[in-house]
Formats: structure tokens, sequence, C-alpha cells
């Protein structure tokens, strides 16, 4: 038996050399020339420098950052009683070793897991839980959670090596994970119960969001299809559900659910508060989803179907096997966009009194000691936000680019 | 054709699949629906004072984000004067102040809670209005804050009057009473001032401190809370003007007498015991005083307590919890606190205030 040893067929024919160019170089050529692109570029750096600036005098002279650390536990978990910190630790440290365990097994065949932008990644996120206004110990937590991350990952990547099948059951696992959640933030079955009125902060925002993305994918697909039937009163449901709910603002659905419910249900039936959320969210987005699915639908030649038909594939294997992962592929773009504005509706939840993350923030803020501190808070609301929106736009990206690979 | 056909069977399945999911949803309510399943409503004849002792906690609305009267203190606890209204009751009908639910209520969602249910009653800055006690159907309890609108500018403006508001700057918030208000009176007083709105509070003070506007209105208690927070507070005055009555309280849904009476008479009681000079302190000693009226008020004697449908001694517990009234407003808005607000309409009524209890009796 002979081994072919790849081999470039022509040397000759190899890419040609990259240009090295120095930075001033690169300085020069695309911001400096000619005469009108330097003027551009000085005002556009003079404003950043100006804004910076000013910034950075407020950041560090004006601005009163004690406000942040004081109330961290109540950003982070909103009036969860402090005796029970424990169990969303335990919960936050399963979470990230699952996480972990995950990206190593989907990651198995990269030969350097930590590669260069991984690890700047990681260094980044534990520069900036030193930078953050909180008490040593949450850094040294966040900074502990970094590495379990990584041993979990590197864990991970030799387990995925040995056992391929094991991809399979990630979402299974994180199915388990959101149970063990549930049950370790809610109590009940050996564990002292905290009812749904102590949940809050940045918790309860997460846990609101991704319940609501996880429930408003597969009815968004459902409605999707419905639209699409043949059966009169199917799409006729379908279009009414779509088109009524895009015809309502979010406010008003939440509204209802919070307040207006209680009217028409009997005494003594009262649905739980988050549950409404969840429901009101969800109801929102499965709308907005179908519709982003159907267009991915859509964009599926019909050819598709035909040769699946053609194949012998019966109609539900054909939807499930050859429609439907073209057509959410094609729209992963809108529906991780979908995601996000999901995630940040959730703060429409603090003028219905939910105490989430924005909520529990305009209690922080009334209280005497942190009077006239908006700016302070509300940044690191920002902030906040924009971790957990750019995290899901990282992985959108990272799962498109997967899905491109193995067509 | 068969390919449509199933296709068709096949989205009819997941829709009906789908249908059937949300409707055994529906039809099981989850297992935290416990609170409110005593009968109580203003329609049936039990009253909400049984729903909220057989469900042991009391459903409060609060507002959430008023400095000194609900805010989330450092430790994770609600606090402020509002909110120790709510605690008083619950300690008065379940004999423990803890026991009790906050609900923030938006000013928009506030009467609807009330009315569906959703709390037992409401302790959030709501003014006693007409019209509000008729057509909304609220029953108002004593009020527990006198509040006014009133005008705050800088001391070396020489501004002192509304007069002389002339060509002047006010800022306001949006959407409020308290804009119309401040139109009505400008106009009553035949000046014309430039008005400022800002939709929140934080920017409109930063115009203000920036000096953007010369005078800041709005509700007096919040001026004071609000000018402590300015970078010189001594620099600014809060002008003696009052532009409107805003008398703040605790109120039940109508056509509910006992849990009425209830909200009703604890109020009363924080303000008689300070009357009575009973404090959080020396309550335990008190229940041995030889005054008759104490006695009666702390239920050594007579049953006061069991007209309410509570224990007799329910003020003992009221007050060793919050304490009376006095107190309750020096810890949240008073010398105790960083507002400083002096009593003002808020005394006793034998001190010049407005406060008057009826008799324990």
């Amino acid at each position: 038996m002979t081994t072919i040893t790849p081999q470039n067929p022509n040397p000759n024919l190899s890419p040609p050399a990259e240009i090295q160019i120095s930075p001033i170089n690169w300085v020069m050529k695309n911001l400096l020339t000619p005469w009108y692109n330097a003027l551009i570029t000085f005002i556009i750096v003079g404003i950043f420098c100006y804004a910076g600036y000013g910034f950075c005098v407020w950041a560090f002279t004006e601005a009163q950052w004690t406000v942040i650390p004081a109330n961290l536990h109540l950003f982070g978990a909103g009036r969860y009683p402090s005796e029970e910190y424990w169990r969303l630790w335990v919960l936050l440290s399963i979470i990230v070793i699952f996480s972990g365990i995950s990206w190593g097994i989907v990651a198995r065949n990269v030969t350097h897991l930590f590669s260069r932008n991984v690890l700047i990644g990681l260094a980044i996120a534990a520069l900036i839980s030193f930078i953050l206004p909180i008490p040593l110990l949450y850094k040294l937590a966040i900074i502990g959670l970094l590495i379990l991350l990584s041993l979990a990952a590197w864990g991970g990547q030799k387990i995925g090596a040995k056992m391929p099948g094991l991809g399979q059951y990630i979402a299974i696992n994180w199915f388990l994970v959101y149970l063990i959640g549930l049950w370790l933030i809610g109590g009940g079955l050996g564990l002292e119960e905290v009812t749904t009125s102590k949940w809050g902060g940045l918790m309860l925002t997460v846990l609101m969001a991704t319940i609501s993305i996880a429930l408003c994918f597969p009815i968004g697909v459902i409605f999707a299809l419905g639209r699409q039937s043949n059966l009169p009163v199917v799409k006729l449901f379908s279009v009414l559900y779509i088109e009524i709910i895009r015809g309502i603002p979010l406010i008003a659905i939440l509204f209802m659910g919070q307040v207006m419910i209680p009217l028409f249900l009997p005494e003594g039936m009262r649905p739980d508060r988050v549950l409404r959320a969840i429901i009101g969210l969800t109801l929102f987005s499965s709308a907005y989803l179908a519709e982003n699915i159907r267009g991915g639908l859509q964009a599926i030649p019909r050819g598709q179907t035909e040769a699946a038909k053609a194949l012998g594939l019966n109609p539900p294997l054909t939807v499930s096997f050859i429609v439907m992962p073209q057509a959410i592929k094609a729209v992963i773009p809108a529906i991780v966009g979908q995601f996000i504005s999901l995630f940040q509706d959730t703060t429409l939840l603090s003028i219905v009194g939910v105490e989430e993350f924005l909520g529990i923030s305009r209690s922080v803020l009334a209280n005497p000691n942190f009077l006239g501190r908006s700016s302070e808070v509300l940044l690191f609301n920002a902030l906040g936000f924009w971790v957990f929106c750019y995290a899901m736009s990282t992985g959108s990206k990272y799962i498109e680019k997967r899905l491109n690979v193995e067509h | 054709m068969w390919c449509v056909m199933t296709m068709r069977k096949f989205s009819a399945f997941l829709l009906t699949a789908a249908i059937a999911a949300s409707l055994a949803a529906c039809a099981t309510p989850p297992e935290s629906s416990s609170d409110g399943e005593g009968e109580g409503s203003s329609s049936s004849t039990a009253s909400r004072l049984d729903a909220v002792k057989e469900r042991g906690t009391l459903n409060c609305g609060v507002d959430g984000g008023i400095p000194g009267f609900s805010y989330v203190d450092e430790s994770g606890d609600y606090s402020g004067l509002d909110v120790d209204v709510c605690k008083a009751v619950a300690a008065a009908v379940l004999g423990d102040a803890d026991k009790v639910e906050y609900r923030r209520l938006d000013s928009t969602e506030r009467f609807t809670a009330v009315s569906g249910g959703e709390v037992d009653m409401l302790s959030r800055n709501t003014t006693w209005t007409i019209s509000r006690d008729t057509e909304v159907g609220m029953e108002f309890a004593p009020t527990t804050f006198y509040d006014g609108q009133g005008m705050m500018v800088r001391e070396a403006s020489g501004l002192k009057e509304l007069k002389d508001f002339d060509g002047k700057t006010v800022c306001v918030e949006a959407g409020t009473t308290t804009e119309l208000n401040l139109t009505d009176k400008m106009r009553k007083a035949g000046v014309t001032p430039e008005i400022k709105t800002f939709q929140q509070a934080d920017p409109a003070y930063a115009a203000y401190e920036e000096e953007l506007c010369d005078g800041f209105t709005s509700d007096k208690s919040q001026l004071v809370a609000r000018r402590s927070t300015l970078s010189k507070p001594e620099d600014h005055i809060v002008l003696d003007v009052t532009m409107s009555k805003e008398p703040l309280g605790p109120l039940t849904v109508n056509n509910d007498s006992a849990w009425f009476d209830v909200v009703k008479w604890v109020t009363y009681g924080l303000i008689e015991a300070e009357e009575l000079g009973i404090t959080s302190k020396n309550v335990e000693e008190m229940k041995s005083s030889e005054d008759p009226t104490i006695k009666r008020f702390l239920g050594a004697e007579g049953d006061l307590g069991t007209g309410l449908g509570l224990e007799n001694d329910f003020m003992v517990k009221v007050i060793s919890s919050v304490g009376n009234y006095g107190e309750i407003y020096e810890r949240n808005l008073g010398q105790e606190s960083k507002f400083k607000l002096d009593r003002g309409l808020n005394a006793l009524w034998t001190e010049g205030g407005l406060l008057y209890a009826p008799p324990f009796r």
C-alpha cells in the first residue's frame, strides 16, 4: 500500500507572497492620502479624542463608582436571599463547566484550541474584571470561572477526541443543565424555596430571555410552516396570529399579561408573574421569528423538495432534513438579530415592575445613599447588556461558519 | 399530489399539537399560583382581610423608585415611608412585618392592579382626589404624607415669588400634573416663564444644576431630597409657594369595608401612637401603663382589635416592628435620614401640623 502524501502538485503555483506593509505605511496609504483624507482623519480623531477625554475626566474624577460594588449583588440577583447565594454560584460554575466542555467537544478537531484570538479574549475578560469597580472577591471569582472554563474546554477536547459521538448529546445536556438551574434557583426538593418575587437582576433577565428564546423558536417554526400550509384553517390561524401579534406593541402585551390577565381569571388563579412575562415575550417573538423563518423557507428552491420526494422521503422527513436546515441556515443572522432584540426587550418588563437588570437599577437609584448616580448605573447596565449581546452575535458568527464548512 | 396532501396533514398535525400544548399549558395553573387562593374580592361577600390571613402574606403595591418613600437598600430589602406602611399593616394582620410581597407598580397600572386584586393595598405616593375616590373606585386611608408642589431656585438668583418668573426658565418633568399646575399658577400670576420639559428626573436635575433653568418645580419632598444631592445644597432654596395640594396615602379597593377599616385604623394607629408617646423602644413598658387610653390602645384593656377582626394587641406588634409615625418619618425623611426634611404639615395637630387621629375607643 502506498500512502499518498499531500503534496503541492506545482510549487510554482503557490499563492503570491503577502506584501508586508509597515503600520506607518498602512496609515499613510489608508488614512492620510490624498490631503482631504488626511483632513477628515484629523477631524474625526480630534472628535474622538475630545469625547474620550471628556469621558475619562468624568469617569475618573466626577463619577462615584461606589454605587456599583455596594449593590453588585442586587444587580446580579435582585432581592434573592443572601444566604442562598451559594446556589447561584454553584449554578454559574455548572454553566461555565458545561460551556467549556461543549466548546471543547465541538472544537475537538481544532489543533490549537487556545489560539491567539481565544487567549486574547480570555485576557481581555480577565482584564475587564479587574478594571470593573467590584469587590476583590468577585474579581477572583470571575478569574476562577475563566480558569474553570479553560480547564473544562481542554478536558472536553480530550474527551471529544476519544468519543466523537458525544457531540450529539450536548443539546440534551444543556436541557438538563437548564432543569438543574431552575431547581437551584427556585428551590424545592430539599432546597429552601425561593419565590419568583425574589428573583431579579441580571439572573432574571438572562433566565427570561433564554427560556423565551428556547420556546419561541419551535413556535416560530410551526407558524412559519402553518402560514405556508395549503389547509385554509391552518393558514388563516397562522396569518391571524402573526399579524395580530405583530400589530400590538410588546409593551401592551406585557402590560396585559401583568395587569389585565387577573381581571379575566377567577379569583385565586394567579399565574406566576415571571411566567406571565415569559409567555408574553414568547408570544411576541415567535410571530416575528415565524416571518424570519418563512423568508428562509421561500428562499429554498422547489427542486430541493422535489429531489427529496424523488428519493422517497416523506414530507416530515423532507421538511426536517432537507428544507428546514437550509431555510434556517439562510436566515441565521435575522434569527440571531431577533434573539438579541428579545434579550433587550426584557428591559420593558421594568416598566411593569419586574425587578430585572434595569428594573432593579431604578430601585437602587432611589436609595438615598446613591441619589443622582444614574450615569454610573446605566453605564454599568449598558456594559452588561453589551457583553451578552456581543456573545450572542459572536456565537451566531461561529455557527454560520461551521454550517458553511459542512455544506 | 400525494406530497401536497401529506404535507398539509403534516403541518396540520404540527399545528394541532401546538394548540393542544398551549391549551394544556393554560389549563394547568402553575404551582406557584398559591397567592390569592382565599376567596375575597370586591364582588364576593368575603373580605380581603380573610384572604390575606389565609394566604399568610400581604401583597402590597409600591413604586419602588422614590427616594425616601420606597427603594431597595443595599441589603436587598425594601425601605421607605410607603414601605413602612405596608409593613405596619402586615404586622397588624399577620403579626410579622416581613410577611409582605412587594409589587412594583407604575403610575398607569396601579389602580388596575388594585381593582384586579393583584395587590391587597397600594402604598405608592398616590394623591387623594375625588375622581380616584369615586370613578376609579378606590378607598383612601388617612394621608401619611402631605406634599405640595414647590419651586427650587438658586438663592443668588433673588427669585422669591411666582411673579418674579417672567421671562425666566423653569425645568419640569414631562407628563405629570406638575407641569399642568405650573402653567395654571403662572397664568394666574400673570407671568409667562419659559418651560423646559424633561422625560426623566435625572437629566432634568442635571440641567438645573448646569444653570440651564432658573427654577425647578416638583413635589416639595422630592425637591428637598434632590437638593441634598446637588453639588452645593446650601446654595439652593425651596420657595414657600405651594402650587398644589398633594395628600399622599395608602388605599384599598372600594366596597370592602372590613379590609379598608384595617388599613385605615392601622394608619391612624401610627399617628395615635406618636400622640400618646408610644415608641418602638417603650411599647413593652407602656403595656403596663396606668393610662386607660394607652391600655385600650395597646389592647391591655377592652377589645378594639376584635372589632377590626384582628388581635387586640395589634398595635403592639405594629409599633414594635416599625415604630410610630414620628419614628417612621424621622427614619426615612427627617433628621435621621439624608434629607433632613422638616415635619411641616406632617406634624401632629398638637404641634401645628395636620395629623389627627380619631379617638381609639
